[in-house]
């Protein structure tokens, strides 16, 4: 194998640094290293690889041709700066006598073959050093005598300790294209003017922080105070949806998991139907059993118990706790799920210790198993905190955001994410739906590192003690 | 006086047992309301075919929802929007499966430099909302396939989008596989096995739960989206599949004529769905019970 290093292997590299790194390539690999920087493969040639030296010169040219030809690389790229500057334009056509229309730049389309070109110049300059790296291994080889791989020996170790190479290319191309390109591209937004406000879907250029002070600017009817109160709410409500649920899943998986509890089985397998089925199948037929006119309230009326119907939808307090409420509904049965299995794992002589030592049932639960239980489930809550915030299906499907009050954008049940969603989809305002995508992150990551840190120190402690 | 302590202890913990099954059975009835509702709203009969029910169990009764949800196929064809979904779904089985395997192999198995480096930069891009992105993805797409000309490749862009990030889902995977003993591998190069052979005639077979596992959840994803495919769709209804089309039996143009049907279509889904998510459970639980038995 590759990686088993012989004495005299580790004397050369004491002395000369190991040649698959690219500085050091450069610093002893002499004028052939140099050359095969602006040559690539030319170190492979020389080496005797000419097939794997032939392909590194192919894919320079193909590079050098996407960089420089017509709407390549760097002429896309130079449009990059202003975002475009062509306006639409009608000219008079003398030969024909109509007027022609110039269309006007498109930013949107110059902003994404931008970050198309930087990906691809990044993957090429990724390239130009494996390939300076590469010839530089095979010559040191060949003048320490070593075998150098021809062609087919190459493919074979594709196949055995370059296995990952060959298994991670397509997902990893994948990656780049379909989630690490729109990423960046729409965090690029959050610096533009690309927003249906004043009417820049088109035509947009870059305004900096701009975007990010409105966010700041909290003053009485402003778009800022918007943003701060979605996301207390957002807070509120992840607080509530993951606490709640955890308690109340908990018990109910206690009561299950008692000894003299019958048909076990039985419960469990109903209380998953709310994970099994799909949520847009569920959660909108919730949401059309509390209409104003839906079964719930029609029931309800029929037999007396209220006069009017109950805004389950339409109110904001009602609403609020509402969605809360049908949170438990989905939410208690995957904390069942959880919490079973760890509750069989909870030391049984703990509570005969206590027994013994006189403690009630109610004194077991808070002195053994909620402290087991928080100790053991931290990370869990912390995933599900973060999983609530961007919790998408129970506010879009359950209330779609409302109610919400006039001359708003964003409704009082809305979440970052749906607000989100809101911004892109109906309003068109992308920058602003990119800022919010970003201080998610924020919140989402500094949430995450917490549970990184305190995971890190649980490891220390060796279990529960 | 012990006996009657004992009798006293007998006697608490039926009053117990009463008080917790009672508690069970009112939870369980509030849990299977919902389903039970949309199971008897899809066999309602008579000629009010809208949302608004007079009551939780229908007057008439009959399977015309049904009937009509496969006959009726001109405003909205359910059995189309079936279809559709069902081929997207088995190409992004196929297609996230071998991602997710092959991913979770090479983070397993071979040490490489990139290794750690690839997955913070995983943990780092999943921590944004993927809605955020989700625009992009689309304007990508439909530059990418000028799906304003070519409707026909929608199919093709959704099964992209379902299955292009499944390089990062590797987490269940590549756990499971860390738990199958180096020695196997080891005995396997012993044997003069490339990593290739050990892969595929050693790893995958001790995967088999799981892969069951992750093969019925990426066949279940496309069912269940009703985002993406609305937006890369639009009004492009051939093209549409069942989560979306039965969201738009209820939207206000159509609600007053189709609600029953949706509850139908709705439950021609969700048995399926809910039957092939049981399955998975059970083979994830045979998973979880560790690699190698014995």
């Amino acid at each position: 194998m590759s990686n088993q290093l012989t004495i005299a292997d580790a004397a050369r590299k004491r002395t000369e640094g190991n040649p698959n790194n690219l500085f050091n390539a450069l610093r002893t690999g002499g004028p052939v290293a140099w050359l095969s920087c602006i040559v690539m493969g030319l170190g492979n040639i020389v080496a005797g690889q000419f097939i794997k030296g032939l392909m590194f010169l192919a894919i320079e040219l193909i590079a050098l041709y996407l960089i420089v030809m017509p709407f390549g690389c760097i002429e896309r790229l130079k449009d990059v700066p202003e975002l475009g500057r062509l306006l639409k334009e009608e000219t008079w056509n003398e030969d024909k006598g109509v007027y022609d229309y110039v269309m006007h730049d498109e930013s949107w389309k110059i902003l994404l073959y931008g970050v198309i070109a930087v990906a691809i110049i990044g993957i090429l300059i990724f390239m130009w050093q494996v390939s300076v790296r590469s010839g530089n291994i095979a010559r040191t080889n060949r003048k320490l005598g070593k075998k150098v791989n021809n062609f087919w020996e190459d493919i074979k170790a594709l196949f055995d300790e370059n296995i990952h190479k060959l298994l991670m290319a397509f997902p990893f191309v994948c990656i780049i294209t379909f989630t690490i390109i729109p990423l960046v591209y729409m965090i690029c937004m959050a610096f533009t003017s690309y927003s249906a406000e004043n009417y820049h879907t088109a035509m947009f250029e870059w305004i900096g922080f701009k975007v990010f002070a409105r966010f700041f600017d909290t003053a009485a009817g402003t778009f800022g105070e918007q943003f701060w109160d979605v996301f207390c709410w957002t807070i509120v409500w992840a607080f509530f949806a993951t606490f709640l649920n955890f308690f109340l899943g908990t018990f109910v998986a206690m009561i299950i998991n008692r000894p003299t509890t019958k048909l076990k089985g039985l419960w469990r397998t109903l209380f998953s139907f709310t994970i099994a089925v799909p949520q847009f199948v569920s959660l909108l037929v919730i949401n059309t059993m509390f209409q104003n006119l839906g079964i719930v309230n029609t029931i309800l009326e029929r037999n007396g118990f209220i006069e009017e119907p109950i805004k389950f939808l339409s109110d904001v307090g009602t609403a609020r706790v509402f969605v809360i409420v049908i949170n438990l509904w989905v939410g208690i049965p995957y904390t069942i799920m959880q919490v079973t299995g760890i509750l069989k794992n909870i030391p049984g002589d703990l509570y005969e210790a206590a027994r013994i030592d006189g403690a009630n049932v109610v004194q077991q639960f808070m002195n053994i198993t909620l402290p087991y239980m928080i100790f053991v489930m931290t990370p869990y809550i912390i995933t599900s905190f973060t999983g609530n915030i961007n919790n998408f299906n129970v506010i879009f499907l359950l209330t779609g955001g409302g109610p919400t009050e006039v001359g708003k954008d964003a409704g009082q049940t809305d979440l970052l994410v749906t607000w989100l969603y809101k911004m892109s989809m109906n309003e068109q305002k992308y920058n602003i739906a990119a800022v919010i995508g970003i201080f998610t992150f924020i919140v989402l990551a500094t949430v995450s590192l917490i549970t990184y840190r305190s995971t890190g120190s649980y490891k220390d402690e060796e279990g529960f003690k | 006086m012990a006996k009657k302590t004992n009798g006293s202890i007998k006697a608490q913990r039926f009053t117990m047992d009463i008080i917790v099954h009672t508690i069970l059975i009112i939870m369980c009835v509030i849990w299977v309301l919902p389903f039970l509702y949309l199971i008897v709203q899809s066999f309602r009969g008579g000629k009010y075919l809208g949302m608004f029910a007079e009551s939780f169990f229908p007057t008439e009764w009959s399977a015309n929802a049904f009937v009509r949800l496969f006959k009726e196929t001109k405003q909205i064809n359910f059995p189309q929007m079936f279809m559709n979904t069902f081929w997207i779904a088995c190409a992004t089985c196929v297609i996230s499966t071998f991602f997710v395997l092959a991913v979770s192999y090479s983070l397993s198995r071979v040490k490489w430099k990139l290794r750690k480096p690839y997955m913070n930069f995983a943990m780092v891009v999943t921590l944004f909302p993927g809605f955020m992105s989700m625009v992009a993805v689309y304007i990508l797409l439909k530059t990418m396939f000028d799906l304003e000309v070519h409707p026909e490749r929608i199919p093709l862009a959704l099964i992209i989008n379902y299955s292009a990030g499944a390089g990062f889902g590797f987490h269940v995977m590549k756990g499971y596989m860390d738990t199958i003993p180096k020695a196997l591998d080891e005995a396997a190069y012993l044997d003069g096995a490339t990593k290739w052979q050990t892969f595929t005639k050693v790893t995958l077979p001790l995967c088999k739960p799981m892969i069951v596992y992750q093969v019925i959840t990426s066949f279940m994803g496309p069912w269940c989206d009703f985002i993406f495919a609305k937006l890369i769709c639009g009004v492009k209804y051939e093209y549409y599949t069942v989560s979306i089309g039965l969201q738009r039996m209820i939207t206000k143009e159509f609600v007053n004529g189709w609600f029953t049907r949706f509850c139908a279509g709705s439950v021609l889904v969700a048995v399926p769905i809910s039957i092939l998510f049981i399955i998975t459970q059970k083979f994830y639980q045979e998973a979880m019970s560790g690699s190698v038995k014995g």
